[in-house]
Parts: C-alpha cells; structure tokens; sequence
C-alpha cells in the first residue's frame, strides 16, 4: 500500500516545487547607502560596487537612482531585486503621469508603495533583498524614509543601511543639525563614506553623491577618496609585541 | 535593516599572503587587512612575523591559530639556536611550524608561508597550507586574495629576478588581489630578506596603483565641482 503524494495546485508556496522561486540568499549585493536632510532638501551618498560574496566583481553599479520628478531612491543588497524594484516603479510613475491631472507621486506616496511590497513579498517569504532609501522634496516639504526587506520602515532627518548603521548614524547624530549647507552636508557625507571604505569589508572606493531639491535630482560624477595611512603606529605595529598584529 | 552582521566573529585574516625568491634572497608580501565577520577589526596589522633574525612567516586565516603558532616556533627556534650555537636554518623553522600544523590539522585553521635565508641554502620560501603539507617553491601564494593571482603568477614569475623586480613583483600583485578580495585590504608590506639582513618596506593604500575601474583619490566632490565649473551638473 502507497500513500500518494498530495498534489499541489502549480503556483502554491508550499512543498518542494515552489523552493526554486524563493530568494533564498542573495548574490550579487551593494552595501551601505547613507543619507540626510539640509537646508535645500536631500543628499545621499553610496558607493558603486557590486559584491559577488568576498569578491568585489563589479566596480561601476549606480545603486541610486531618480524616481518621477520628486524622489530619489538608493538601494543597499541584491542589485537584481533593485533592478526589479526600479521597474515596478517605472510603471507606477508611468500610470500617474497617464492621468494627465498635474498630480505626481511625491517622496512620501513612493516610500509607501515601496512599503507595501516589500512587506507583502516579506509575507510570502519571497523577500527582496534590498534596504532602500527613499528621498525627496515636494512643495518645500522634505522627505526621507528607509524600507528594510522585511517592510520595517520610517522616516528621519538622518538614515542609513547595513553597515551604515552601526558606522555612519553615530557620526550623523554628534554632527547633524538642521539647515546644513549643501557643502558640510557633502563633508559630512563624506567622512562617513570614508569610515566605511576603511572598515566595511565589501566598500569600494567609488563613489557618488546625490542631491535632491525642490528643482530635482542630481546625481555625482563616480569619484574616489583619499585614505590615510600615514600614522606611526601603522608604520612597526608589531615593535613592541613581536607576532601579534 | 540587515540582520546578519556577525560582528563578533572570529578573527579572520582573509589576507593576501606571498613569498617569493630572488638572486640572493627572499621577499615575502602581505595585506593588512584583519576582520571579524564582514567588519574590518584592524586595517594596518602586520602578519608578516619574525621567527628568528633571518627567518620570517606570512601568516593568513584565524588570526588566533596562525599568532600561537609562529609563537610556540619562535619558542623552539630560540632554543634550538642557543643549542647549535648559529642561527637556525629556514627548513627547521618550516618542519616546525609543519609540525604544529600537522599535529593539529583537526584544531587548526591556518595557511603559511615560511622565508628567509641561510648560509647554506641561500634564500628559501616553504608554503605550509592547511593539513600541514610541507612544500618548497620558488614562489608561493596563500590567503583568500591569491584565488585572484594564479593566472597573473603564471604569466609573471621568473626565474633569477632581481631583489628590486621581485619586491616590486609582490607589491603588485598584493595590490591586484586587494583590488579585488574583501577579505584583504589596507597596506601593502613586504620583508626582504638576504646575507646582509632584514628589510621591511611599508606601501600605504594611497600609493598602491590604480587597477581597471579604479580613480584617482580626491578630497572631497566639492574640490571637483568647483575645479569644472559653477554651472550645476546634469542626470
């Protein structure tokens, strides 16, 4: 006597078939976007790589983008589910501009609909593996928002993904104020990028910086920061302990 | 928000590690790079080690495995130097550490590289990989970020170089696989060792070269948009 195999309709989420249509792990992954509010609206800033695992395989990934007229979204993790999410929302701004009515989808109706599907996807355990950062200005009012692969979101005057979390918010909350010029909140930006190429081991040292404001988005030039070396001790670390590091 | 940010893992030294003999000598080369988990802990250690005045080791994985055995070698090194009354030879330094790392493959998780120079070999590389097989090379290569240098070693060693080719050899070839490796990263440092003794070279990250996709370093982008012009840039 043989119990048959229950038979599954073809498109459920359970049992073995549907494994092959769960992300499981990601492959191709960006790390940490940081980014804050001044004086004129949004910056943010995010580095070009595209890990495959420990190898650095792609140096030019441009993980931010402008979405409509009013917002600006980076995205940390898998660079394909970024890719998808940037067609979804092609074809959200496509439907609004169809209506032809003068209206168009502001920052904080993006960071909703981001929200919504990262939270959905989360709930049939086919995540993307992203967390996004989502940015604008629209009728003076600015916006910055954050919407992790499992749909925690929120908005603040300072955000930041991944590593960017442990490494550039300290920064961010001893040396953010309100009304920063675009020029210390470039600095600002970038000495956090800065400690993040030192200490996060999946940074490549290419960069861009974007900015948001009420006239639109402007995205960087790739460019590179200097590091430095030149400290004594990093010299003869192991002088006075020989063996250790 | 990520979940998986192990940053209290073991200390690992994914590391680019590489000996390499000259006409008189060796030099040997690593990274500087030391992490736990995806954090770097120390972006400027030396794993290049002293075992005796002209014997040195390249040490790469668990930062706490390869550290006790260059120590337990240095150890026996000393005694055994006192008790021949000269200095000890590269290949007793090598069959010690290959002895610890034989004994206990099943505990250890370590690659090494073992150079120097005595009076009567000259100068010799010993790569000691895990399971502790002991091999004599005219080069080696060891550590995560040598996956990246087999085609380029291939294409680039040669027999009978000179100190200056083969140091600029090995700064090279670190300075590829950090292009290139996450696990490896920060400085570049090399040992040359030969009759007349024991240098040690130090090659910060900004002086490295710059590979394919890589920029010239800047102060900052408000350097380069007040260099172009006033006028805003474009999409």
């Amino acid at each position: 006597m043989n119990f048959m195999a229950s038979k599954q309709p073809e498109n459920s989420l359970l049992g073995p078939e549907a494994d092959s249509q769960r992300t499981l792990y990601p492959y191709v992954t960006g790390t940490s976007v940081v980014a804050l509010k001044y004086k004129d609206g949004i910056l943010m800033a995010a580095d070009m790589g595209g890990s495959y695992g420990s190898t650095l395989r792609y140096k030019s990934v441009e993980r931010m983008k402008p979405i409509g007229k009013h917002s600006l979204l980076g995205a940390s993790g898998e660079i394909s589910d970024f890719q998808e999410i940037l067609r979804y929302l092609d074809e959200l701004i496509l439907y609004d501009n169809m209506w032809d009515d003068g209206n168009s989808l502001g920052p904080k109706e993006v960071h909703n609909y981001l929200t919504r599907v990262m939270y959905n996807r989360r709930n049939k355990f086919n995540p993307l593996w992203n967390s996004l950062v989502l940015g604008g200005v629209k009728n003076g009012q600015k916006y910055l928002g954050t919407v992790s692969m499992i749909g925690v979101n929120f908005e603040d005057n300072h955000v930041a993904t991944g590593f960017g979390n442990h490494l550039a918010r300290p920064i961010l909350r001893e040396e953010w104020h309100q009304n920063l010029s675009f020029e210390d909140g470039v600095r600002l930006l970038e000495k956090c990028m800065r400690v993040l190429l030192y200490r996060d081991r999946s940074a490549v040292n290419k960069l861009q910086i974007a900015k948001i404001t009420e006239e639109g988005v402007t995205i960087s030039q790739p460019y590179s920061l200097k590091t430095y070396w030149d400290f004594s001790a990093f010299a003869n670390p192991a002088q006075g302990a020989v063996g250790s590091w | 928000m990520d979940l998986n940010m192990n940053l209290d893992g073991p200390h690992s030294m994914g590391t680019t590690i590489i000996g390499v003999t000259f006409n008189g000598g060796v030099v040997l080369g690593a990274d500087s790079r030391t992490s736990t988990g995806m954090y770097v802990a120390n972006r400027a250690s030396d794993k290049i080690t002293q075992l005796t005045d002209n014997v040195y080791v390249c040490r790469s994985g668990s930062a706490a495995d390869s550290q006790i055995v260059s120590d337990y070698v240095r150890y026996f090194l000393h005694q055994h130097t006192i008790q021949l009354g000269q200095p000890a030879t590269v290949k007793v330094a090598a069959n010690l550490i290959r002895l610890l790392s034989y004994n206990n493959k099943n505990m250890l998780e370590t690659g090494l590289i073992v150079g120097g120079w005595d009076k009567y070999e000259g100068g010799k590389i010993y790569g000691i990989p895990l399971g502790g097989t002991l091999v004599e090379q005219p080069f080696a290569i060891g550590g995560s970020g040598s996956s990246y240098l087999y085609g380029f070693f291939d294409q680039a060693w040669k027999e009978g170089m000179t100190k200056d080719e083969a140091e600029q050899l090995v700064v090279k070839a670190v300075s590829l696989a950090i292009a290139r490796d996450g696990a490896s990263g920060g400085v570049v440092r090399t040992v040359i060792i030969n009759s007349e003794g024991v240098t040690r070279n130090f090659y910060p990250g900004d002086k490295l070269p710059l590979w394919h996709e890589e920029l010239e370093p800047q102060n900052s982008l408000l350097d380069i948009l007040n260099a172009t012009s006033p006028e805003p840039m474009n999409i």
